[in-house]
This record gives C-alpha cells, structure tokens and sequence, in this order.
C-alpha cells in the first residue's frame, strides 16, 4: 500500500468488488432498526459508544480546562458532577462495551467462519438495553449528574449525596443486563458456531480475548446488579445495608463493587490485548511469538481477576493479613500481563515491520500498557500503595491502562478493520499523523499525573495548591492535544466513507477469514462456509508470503 | 514555597524514608523493564523495517522455553516486591508503644484533632519531633482519608470505627495533610498542616493553648452528664462491670468471646452494649448510639483509657 499522491490513485483497489454488501442490501429505516445482522448491530453500537465517548470526553475536558489553574474555573459542585459523569459514562458506556460490542459483534463470526452469532435477536436486544440505559444516564446528566464519583462509595452515596445518584446507578444496572446479554451470545457462539476445522487451538487471538472476557461478564455483572441494586434499596427506603448510621457496612459496598469492578478493568483490556494480536502479526509479516503462551495468559488473566478485588482497599480498614493475601494475587495476576508483552515484543523479531497506522496505535498499545504495568506493579506493592492510593498516582495509573491502551487498541482496530467494516481505504498519512499525535498527546496528559501523585495530589479535587500548577497546566496541554488526536479520525474517516478508495477483500494481505469474504462482506458473510486448515498468522517474513487459515497461499 | 517546579515531595518521618527506599527500588526495576521492552521494539523496528534486506531465515520455533523462563524471571522478581512492600505494610499499620497519643475526628469538611491534654484544633496537627505519635481517628459521616505526603501515610477513617496509625517525624517543619477520600462537595478544601516542633517547642505550645482540662477529665464530665457514673462508678450498687483497669485488658464476653478492651472495643460497647454483653454481667446498658457525637466519644474513650493509667499507678 503505497501512500504517494491521492489523486492519481485509481477510485478501486484491483479486486474490490461490487455485488450488494451488508451495507446496501436493504436501505429503509427499519431494516436498521429491527436489523439481526451481527454487522449492522456492530454498526449500531458504534453509533451510540461513539455518542458517549463525546459526551464523557466534553466532560474530561471541562477537568482538565478546570485544573488548568489551581483555582479552578467550574463550581465546585459542577466539577464534582462532571468528574462523576466521566467515570460512569466512560466506564460502562465506552469503555466496556467498545470493543466487544463493536469489533466483537462484527468480527467473531467472520473470523470463526460463522454466518451470525448464536442469537441474533438477543444481540439485537442488548442493544436496545444499553440504549435506555444510557437514556437514563443522559436523564441523571441532564438533571444535575450524580456527585459521588464513579465509584459510588457508600455512606456518601446513600445518605449525603444530593445529586441524581440513584438514576445513575439504575443506569449502571441496566446497562449490566446489555454486557450479560452480548457476552452470553458471544461464548454460545464461539462453543457452537465454528467453521470445520476451527478447532480452539486455530482460534485468531481477538476471538479467545472476546471469550475470555464474555467469561468475565457473564460471571461478575451479576454481582454489579446486586450491589447497585442494594444501593437504590438503602437510598429510597433507608434499609441500612451500608450505612453504619443504620447499621449497615461500608465496606460491604466496596468489596462487591470491586469484586465486579476489578475484573471490569480486564473487561476493558483482554478485547484490546486480542486486537493487538491481530495487528502485530499481520504488519510484522510473521507468526505471534508463543501463541499457546497467549491464550493461555489470557484465560489466566481472566481467571485470577476474580480474585485481586480488595487491592483497592488496602488503606480502606481491611484486615492486614487480608491486604497481603490480595497484594500476592495482584502480583501474580500481573505475570500472564508481563509475558504477553514480552511475546508482543519478540513478535518484531524477524519481522518484515511495515507502520501503517493500526501499527503505530498496536506499538503505542504495548508501550502504554507496559507503562501502566509497571506502575500498577508499585501500587499491587503494599508499602508504595498506602502512599500514594487516592491520588493522581493512581488516576494516571489507571488511564494508562483502560484509555492509553484500550482506546489505542480501539482505534487500531478500528483503522486495521476500516476497509472491511465500510469497504473503503482510510487515508494513510492522517491516519499516522492521527496515531503519533494519540501517543505524544496521551503521554502528555498523563504523565505528569504520576509525579503529582506522588507528590501527594489528592483525586477529585477541584482545587489545589499552587505550587502544582505547572505539572497541571502540562497535563491540560497535553489533554488538547489528545483532543484533537481523537476528534481527527471522525474527519478523515467520515471523508474515507465517500471518498476513499474502495478496498479489495484483503487489502492487508492478511490470513483470518473475516479477509477471505469481500470487502464490506455480503449480507450472509460467506457464499460458502469456510473449511480451515491451518493456524492463525501463517506469514513467512523470508519470502514475504502468506498462507490464509482456509490453506490458500499467496505470493508476495 | 520553593521558586522550582516540585518532583518529589518532603521526606519527613522514618516512615517516609521506608517507603521512599521501596518506591525508589521500584522506580528502577520499572525504568528497567520500560527501558528493555523500549529498546527490543526499537532494535527489531529498524533492523527488521519493510525495507531493509536482512536475512529472516532460521525464526525461533520453539517459544516455550524462552516464555518459561521469562514467566519464572518476573515470578521471582514480583515475589520479592510483595514481600518488601508486605512487610512494610505490616510495619506501617501496626502501632509500635506511642509516646504521644492524638484523637482526630473527620466530618465533612475539616479534621478535628484533640490532644489528651486537651488542647483542640481543626485542620491543624502539632506534634513534636523524633516521638512516636499514634494516631486514633473516626468520622462523623462518611469516610474521609487521613494522609499526610511527607510522612507516605494514609488510612481511609471509616464511620461506625475506629481507625488509627502512626508516625514518628525526623523533621521539624509544615507539612500538608489531606483528605483522598472524595468525601463530597468541598472534598478538595478537606486539608490542613501538620506542624512538627522540636521537643521545646512544642511543650511551649501546649501551654500557649491555655486548656485547663485534660482530654480524660472532659471525658469524665460527658461520663457523669449521660449517667454512665450511675452503674460504672466504684461506688455504685448496681452491679456492672468496673472500669478501672480495663483498657488493653482481654475481656470475656457472654457469647463466649474473648476482646481486646482497645479504643475500638470500649466505642463499640458504648454505641452497641447488648452486643458486648461481658460475662457474668446482665444485659441492662441502655444504647448510646446517636445521642454522642464522635468528638464526646473519643472523650469518653480517654477517660475510660486514664482509669487504666491511675489504676496502675497506684
């Protein structure tokens, strides 16, 4: 793929086909609408995940235009409502569906050789779900905004709180019943709907990380559900449950909030760690380096995420004995994360590396997580984490992960999937530009968010002494930097939809399925079912050749 | 203030250079790792970039002898990094014998601190130097967080308990404390400065308060104004338990258990007495539970503490 001159570049690739696709099938409203096309659905929710990172985004910038000064220039009720309102809707309303409603939804089936997921009308529905959920989180905004923080800790939530909380939470635990229908539908599909020959071993890794984290939530959503549940009993009733006032435990909130939101942050990471799987191999020209070794980590990883969830609770009156029991899981929940990095790494060796943006956002991927590995390392260690819990330390931790990472892992896969979601090539040039501006602009924002931290910063504060005010106004810097960085794709990826060349079926010479149908693929995804012979990521660096999972090799 | 941009905060209390040393060591270990996975990505980029023409012959093919090894490496490391840190966390939050005791009340949005000899201030914390403070905290609404940077410690103050810590400044001078637990509207203004004094100093500074009352004895006013002296005085005839002696004590209660008679332990039977029935006693203490404030229980809580003191003493 050359990137010279635009205009002399024919309208098509060579190949590019012109048969009715998913997209021009069917034109009416309703055949949107009342779609069980896993693509159109993947298509929906883009549309509303999109919505929401705007809104959660106007809302982080007002933070960081207000942390600019030490001042602040937001009321201090404001900028407690808007803080609030990032986390929920970020949280719930981006991060955790993003990737797995979006790429997940499109491609699972593509890349398994199936024509839909196992229950189209149940997929269709989650959709519906999350949508009212976030009507009733756009109510709670609206109306004020709940002035908790994300977490909602109790008694604060419950009995002094004056905000929209309890339309926030009810928020929450609609949306909950979205995540448990998509992911249910997810690991049906993937037990029952392979191709011939697409035994567990051959899976892509983006399909093992959409099940493993299906896994994590089908299994600690419910808990969610019930703690936010309990939440609107104690608020509307004054049933005490966590209240001390009423007999209740505040700590009871924590530990099932946690036990759910723990393993959420792997919710958000496992799609974007399977996305960049896929991205690696594919530019790198060779096989991922110890794909068993992967798929192993990640079920790892999903699998003792259930079990670290009081380290956020170390400095909160847990028993000490209980602060080194989850510091020990924390450690080693960290190990599969520390050897997938190393194999994404080692995956570069012998490579024929080309940095086309999906890429650039893949090796950001990795140097962000590994930043935000390494620092989660100090806080999983007891010492450092009484320090420096509850401040920026842990905020710029945390972004590393779930925004440095994950959201350059979404756009990866978003640039790396472009052609096949629409048809059409993104321009290369923006795309790159966009992809080193993320990266210089996220570092930016964040870093300086560690020294604060360890200075002694405190979260969630509109305020602060003025001695701090050059590492914020930094970071704010920063902040409109990642701003435009973020806004940027909306432009030249709007303009690829009308503009750009139309793309063949493989346009990245790829060896997944979801490359072996055209470009966008038909309505039923396959004119045949696929039969697979091999692995995934059957490159050859040497020759510069590939090998396609159905066994169709091809030249240079 | 100083005139540079700030990187790294005061180091002020033995329990800052621990945790300094920890947060050092790992400093390193992360600049190290970065630094590895930084310059493999580097290396492979350019020398394995599209164009270049090296060989790529001979890939490794069989991975699980390197990823074993790279997975036992971080283990080891890791391991070495939780017992540290695990070690001083035990260190950290186990009180060794104090020297000086304070009482700190947090309520949104300010803290409250009594001395025992019952000097009193909000959002101000004075406190002589090289002596071991311990440090004993409730809130009176929702949980707040006790944290003062340059001493590294912190601990959320949960309501309906008692929280303590400790620390032991090696300087004298101002530092910050701060509320980390978002504790509502005007969280970010929930902040104050521990003032460490030399041993003179701060001498001079408890008399300069002006308090004729210690902590015990306006604990003692609280104890006769809600009747408590009724049943628990020496010369009382109903039959109640004497609480002369009992603080650190181990008491058995009806159910069977036995207590440590900590400050936790006398809050919880004030605020929660059928719970904490002792053995041998009837179960006829009226609960005080909302009808004392956090600030009158920690008076109380010394007072019932200075019983023990004068009990020895004699």
């Amino acid at each position: 793929m050359s990137t010279t001159t635009l205009e002399r570049m024919p309208a098509a690739e060579p190949g590019a086909e012109a048969g009715p696709s998913y997209l021009t099938s069917e034109h009416t409203v309703t055949s949107w609408l009342f779609t069980r096309d896993h693509k159109r659905i993947a298509l929906l929710f883009f549309a509303s995940i999109t919505f929401f990172f705007f809104i959660g985004g106007f809302a982080a910038t007002l933070i960081r235009l207000n942390l600019a000064t030490p001042e602040g220039l937001l009321q201090p009720a404001v900028y407690n409502r808007m803080f609030t309102m990032h986390g929920v809707i970020m949280v719930w309303f981006f991060l955790i569906p993003s990737i797995p409603t979006t790429f997940g939804n499109f491609f699972v089936p593509l890349m398994i050789g199936a024509r839909d997921l196992a229950f189209p009308r149940l997929n269709l529905g989650s959709w519906y779900v999350f949508n009212l959920s976030g009507l009733v989180v756009l109510y709670s905004l609206v109306m004020g905004g709940a002035d908790t923080g994300w977490t909602f800790y109790t008694p604060l939530s419950t009995s002094y709180a004056n905000g929209y909380v309890f339309a926030a939470a009810m928020a929450v635990f609609i949306n909950g019943f979205s995540s448990i229908m998509t992911s249910l539908n997810f690991i049906v599909t993937i037990h029952c709907m392979r191709a011939p020959g697409m035994t567990w071993m051959r899976l892509p890794l983006f399909v093992w990380g959409i099940y493993a984290v299906s896994v994590v939530m089908l299994t600690a959503t419910p808990v969610l559900a019930m703690d936010t549940f309990l939440l609107a009993v104690e608020r509307l009733m004054g049933i005490g449950l966590f209240d001390p006032n009423h007999g209740g435990d505040p700590l009871l909130w924590q530990h099932m909030f946690w036990f759910y939101s723990h393993p959420a942050v792997y919710i958000m990471i496992l799609p974007a760690m399977g996305v960049v799987s896929e991205i690696i191999p594919c530019y790198a020209r060779r096989p991922i380096f110890g794909y068993a070794g992967m798929t192993m980590a990640l079920m790892a990883i999903a699998i003792l995420s259930f079990f670290v969830w009081a380290h956020h609770m170390f400095v909160a009156g847990i028993s000490v004995y209980a602060g080194v029991v989850f510091s020990l899981m924390t450690f080693f929940v960290a190990v599969p994360s520390a050897i997938k990095v190393f194999n994404w790494t080692v995956s570069l060796h012998k490579g024929r590396i080309s940095f086309d943006a999906p890429m650039l956002y893949a090796l950001s991927f990795v140097l962000l997580f590994t930043l935000g590995g390494v620092t989660g390392l100090m806080l999983a260690t007891l010492g450092i984490d009484v320090d420096v819990h509850g401040t920026y330390f842990v905020v710029a931790h945390f972004h590393y992960i779930m925004v440095g990472a994950t959201v350059s892992a979404f756009f990866g896969a978003l640039h790396y999937w472009w052609p096949k979601l629409t048809g059409r090539l993104y321009p290369e040039i923006w795309a790159r530009f966009a992809a080193i501006l993320t990266y210089v602009g996220f570092n930016l924002t964040f870093f300086p968010q560690f020294i604060l931290g360890y200075l002694g910063m405190p979260r969630r504060s509109y305020t602060y002494p003025a001695e701090w005010e050059p590492w914020n106004l930094l970071s704010s810097a920063g902040a409109s930097i990642l701003a435009v960085a973020y806004l940027l794709p909306l432009f030249y990826l709007g303009w690829s939809l009308f503009w750009g060349r139309k793309a063949s079926a493989n346009p990245w010479r790829a060896t997944g399925l979801e490359w072996a149908t055209s470009s966008p693929p038909p309505k039923h995804n396959f004119e045949r079912t696929p039969t697979v012979t091999l692995a995934p990521y059957c490159y050859d660096p040497q020759r510069d050749t590939y090998v396609t999972q159905e066994g169709v090799p091809h030249a240079g | 203030m100083s005139r540079w941009i700030p990187f790294w905060p005061d180091t002020a209390a033995v329990n800052a250079v621990a945790v300094n040393n920890l947060y050092l060591a790992e400093l390193g270990l992360s600049a190290l790792i970065m630094a590895t996975v930084v310059a493999m990505m580097l290396m492979f980029c350019i020398h394995y970039r599209k164009g270049s023409a090296v060989s790529r012959a001979d890939r490794v093919q069989k991975t699980w002898h390197f990823e074993i090894g790279w997975t036992t490496a971080t283990l080891v490391a890791f391991l070495v990094l939780f017992v540290w840190g695990a070690s001083i966390y035990i260190w950290l939050y186990q009180t060794p014998r104090p020297d000086e005791e304070v009482y700190v009340v947090g309520k949104q949005w300010m803290w409250k601190i009594q001395h025992p000899g019952g000097q009193r201030e909000i959002d101000a914390l004075h406190v002589p130097v090289d002596k071991t403070i311990r440090v004993v905290m409730a809130s009176e609404d929702v949980i707040h967080s006790f944290f003062i940077p340059a001493f590294r410690i912190k601990r959320d103050v949960v309501p309906g308990t008692l929280q303590t810590i400790w620390f032991k400044a090696d300087k004298t001078g101002v530092f910050k404390l701060e509320c980390t637990q978002f504790c509502g509207l005007q969280h970010a203004t929930m902040k104050g400065e521990v003032d460490v004094l030399s041993g003179p100093d701060y001498a001079r500074w408890l008399t300069a308060q002006g308090v004729h009352e210690s902590l015990a004895q306006q604990g003692e006013v609280v104890f006769r104004a809600h009747g408590c002296s009724g049943c628990h005085d020496a010369n009382s005839t109903v039959h109640a338990p004497s609480l002369a002696g009992v603080y650190g004590t181990y008491v058995h209660l009806q159910n069977g258990s036995v207590r440590l008679a900590d400050e936790a332990y006398i809050r919880d039977c004030i605020l929660n007495p059928r719970s904490f029935t002792v053995a041998g006693y009837p179960p006829v203490m009226p609960d005080f539970s909302g009808q004392l404030g956090e600030d009158d229980l920690m008076k109380l809580v010394a007072y019932i503490k200075s019983l023990g003191k004068q009990e020895s003493g004699r």
